[in-house]
């Protein structure tokens, strides 16, 4: 409904509502396109490393230029390209599948993902003003604290911003699943997407201030003087590493527990069976976020941390492949006997359970603390983590999209466009990261710009290139296939898959309200339910009555931009009288927008049921 | 009708005990928080010995952040189970991670 509206008007009407939008499912679509564009953005710079590997002793681009394009790839497509379509897939469907008109706080959703887009804006500002950060997406003291330029203070400035959107986002989804689930929705009958989220929200909650508290020092140091990492002065650089590493695995977690999810849904709705052992999935699901905090030292197992904590990390890292065991063997479990349907969003589910245990395995093998010493920063540490990242997240992502694209825009993605898509990808994704295992089994380096000729790196080095060229047009035919689908899809009803879970019993896309009636929910896989004991859709479980809605409000964009000039402002202060100004007026201008939030009440407005559509709540 | 009434009353009559019940509670505990500071800042007075000193302040502190967050904030009362596990949960992991870095990672 709210569609069909915001196509009757103009372009700046349609703009001015997205701008004020606190509705999840625009934040959503907000989300999917900014996280999208830096996944293209990302995209290219792994190209441009690729192309400079391509052939030894390459000089496509400099030294000093490689290290840039390397260390915004491995930034941006964490921070700022699979982080937001995480929370992309998060808005479009948490509230729906809890049966919830919104999440618990429109305003802060909102204000999250302002954030994260300025902040992204602005470390992405740092190529036009003097060079990117140069120090690796890590930022190790003291290669960090001494990197000239700007650099590494738009790294900063520009995560500090973005985190705090995310942070926002996760304190959201965790107080929405906790308060906001509708009548009969208990912990044990939400859908495993649901669980994922909660669980990643958790980690999000307590794995993002130790970042913000790292950042901050590392601030300090280059932009204020201090001497935190400074080990001249008695500081000691090794603190960034675990401050950064104590955020930095669970935030790998925070990634993949959600591509879990998705594929836990996928696979049972193209099974159509309920999910093997949901008891034990949500307990792994549990555990591996629990783990995720006891495991950050086994990236650092070369600084010489001593045998007993080598020890003790690496049989706690290797305790992890027992939940994630327990998972991969459910989804086996779930596909069998089942009635299976292949589409886009089943092969990438598919697609992802050798991947994720490749990536896995090796995991296991980086885990072993002795071995670890011959591994680390090589290639085979580049091929693990892409298992895991791109074979587990991007593969999540991709099946997720394509599984809920009808929810969110109300057309099934081109079938054989998206299978081109999967093919592909998936096989130049294997081109490019399979061969990178041996290449850093032959000792070749991470992060190096070069490498000499005749040393068995070669051909190697050749075949990944063309893989990541694969990956490249798979990438693009997906946005073809968006584009395509957009102008030619025909509209599907709210139930295209035959689902079971709540999403699926209301109009796609959602009227703005979701639920004209909260629904009764009887088990898990409600809707399944409801279809097996001859039902259409969801029993209300309360009278048709005026709902209650958040209002649209702009401040949530001017707080972000504030603190966007603001954030120039912390960089350029030593230099600057402009930065000084640019500092005080950034912020305030945010604090403005946060004292009017305050002061002014906001109660948001009713849609009386007399103007609800008709047919919404059946 | 009558007996409406009588139900009403009743129910005030709960109502009121608890919330006297609960008054006691908070005259009690603050009355004891006051009493753990006066012992905490006696303690330090005294010059005792600092092993001695320290873990009982430790130990006050703990009890009387308790106090605070159950009485004080309310967290006995029904509906808390979960802020109660994340907190107990976030405590948990700080804790871990902080005594890892203590006794097992020396830089």
């Amino acid at each position: 409904m709210s569609n069909t509206i915001a196509q009757k008007k103009g372009f700046g009407a349609t703009l001015w509502d997205y701008l004020t939008t606190v509705d999840h499912k625009k934040i959503a679509i907000m989300y999917l396109i900014g996280g999208g564009f830096f996944f293209i953005l990302g995209g290219l710079e792994a190209l441009a490393i690729r192309w400079q590997l391509i052939v030894p002793e390459n000089d496509f681009v400099s030294a000093g230029f490689y290290n840039e394009i390397l260390t915004m790839h491995g930034t941006t497509m964490i921070f700022l390209a699979a982080m937001p379509l995480i929370f992309a897939l998060m808005n479009a469907v948490l509230p729906l599948q809890i049966g919830a008109r919104d999440v618990a706080f429109p305003f802060l959703n909102s204000l999250g993902f302002w954030l994260f887009l300025f902040g992204g804006i602005l470390l992405n500002c740092s190529w036009f003003l003097g060079g990117a950060p140069d120090a690796g997406w890590t930022a190790y003291a003291p290669l960090s604290t001494t990197s000239p330029g700007h650099g590494v203070d738009f790294y900063i400035l520009g995560l500090q911003i973005s985190g705090a959107g995310t942070l926002m986002g996760g304190i959201n989804f965790l107080v929405t699943v906790i308060n906001m689930r509708a009548p009969g929705m208990t912990y044990m009958r939400m859908p495993l997407f649901t669980w994922a989220s909660f669980v990643t929200s958790a980690l999000i909650l307590f794995a993002f201030p130790a970042l913000t508290v790292g950042l901050f020092l590392l601030m300090f140091d280059r932009l204020f003087g201090s001497v935190f990492f400074d080990a001249n002065y008695g500081g000691n650089s090794v603190i960034w590493e675990h401050l950064f590493w104590i955020f930095g695995h669970p935030e790998v977690y925070i990634l993949i527990l959600p591509a879990f999810g998705v594929f836990s849904d996928v696979f049972s709705t193209f099974a159509k069976k309920r999910l093997f052992g949901y008891t034990a999935m949500v307990f792994a699901t549990v555990l591996i976020g629990f783990l995720g905090f006891m495991v950050w030292a086994h990236h650092m197992f070369t600084v010489g941390l001593g045998p007993a904590a080598n020890s003790i990390f690496a049989v706690a890292t290797m305790a992890i492949a027992v939940p994630t065991g327990i998972k991969i063997f459910n989804w086996l479990f779930t596909l069998w006997g089942g009635s299976i349907r292949i589409n886009s969003a089943m092969l990438w589910a598919l697609g992802f359970i050798p991947s994720f245990t490749i990536g896995g395995m090796t995991g296991v093998m980086l885990a072993a603390a002795a071995a670890d010493y011959q591994f680390h920063d090589t290639y085979f540490v580049v091929a693990h983590f892409h298992y895991v990242i791109v074979g587990g997240v991007v593969f999540g992502i991709f099946s997720g999209l394509h599984y809920w694209w009808p929810k969110m825009f109300g057309k099934i993605l081109d079938e054989k466009l998206g299978k081109i898509t999967f093919w592909t990808f998936f096989v130049g994704f294997h081109l490019t990261f399979f061969i990178q295992h041996f290449l850093g089994l032959m000792g070749m380096p991470r992060r190096y710009w070069v490498y000499l000729e005749d040393q068995g790196l070669d051909l190697g080095n050749s075949i990944s290139t063309v893989g990541a060229f694969f990956m490249g047009v798979g990438a693009l035919v997906f946005l073809y296939n968006v584009i395509y689908t957009s102008v030619k899809g025909e509209k599907v009803g709210g139930d295209p898959w035959d689902g079971r879970t709540l999403e699926w019993s209301i109009p796609s896309p959602p009227p703005h309200y979701n639920f004209a009636q909260a629904p009764l929910v009887r088990g898990l896989d409600p809707l399944w339910i409801e279809k097996t004991e001859g039902r259409k859709g969801m029993t209300p479980a309360e009278p048709l009555d005026d709902i209650h809605m958040p209002n649209n409000t702009i401040l949530p964009f001017v707080m972000s931009v504030g603190l966007f000039i603001a954030g120039f402002g912390f960089i350029y202060q030593a230099e600057y009288t402009g930065g000084f100004i640019a500092m005080f007026v950034g912020m305030g201008i945010t604090l403005g927008a946060m004292f009017t939030r305050s002061v002014k009440d906001d109660l948001g407005h009713h849609i009386h049921k007399e103007d609800l559509d008709k047919g919404a709540g059946m | 009708m009558a007996e409406n009434t009588n139900s009403v009353n009743n129910e005030l009559d709960y109502h009121k005990k608890k919330k006297k019940e609960e008054m006691k509670q908070q005259v009690i505990t603050f009355a004891l928080m006051i009493v753990f500071t006066i012992i905490a800042f006696t303690m330090v007075e005294a010059d005792l010995d600092k092993l001695f000193v320290i873990p009982i302040l430790f130990i006050l502190a703990i009890v009387q952040v308790a106090f605070q967050l159950y009485y004080f904030m309310h967290m006995s009362h029904k509906g808390h189970e979960m802020p109660s596990l994340m907190m107990y949960g976030g405590a948990a992991v700080a804790f871990l991670t902080v005594l890892t870095l203590l006794v097992l990672v020396w830089w």
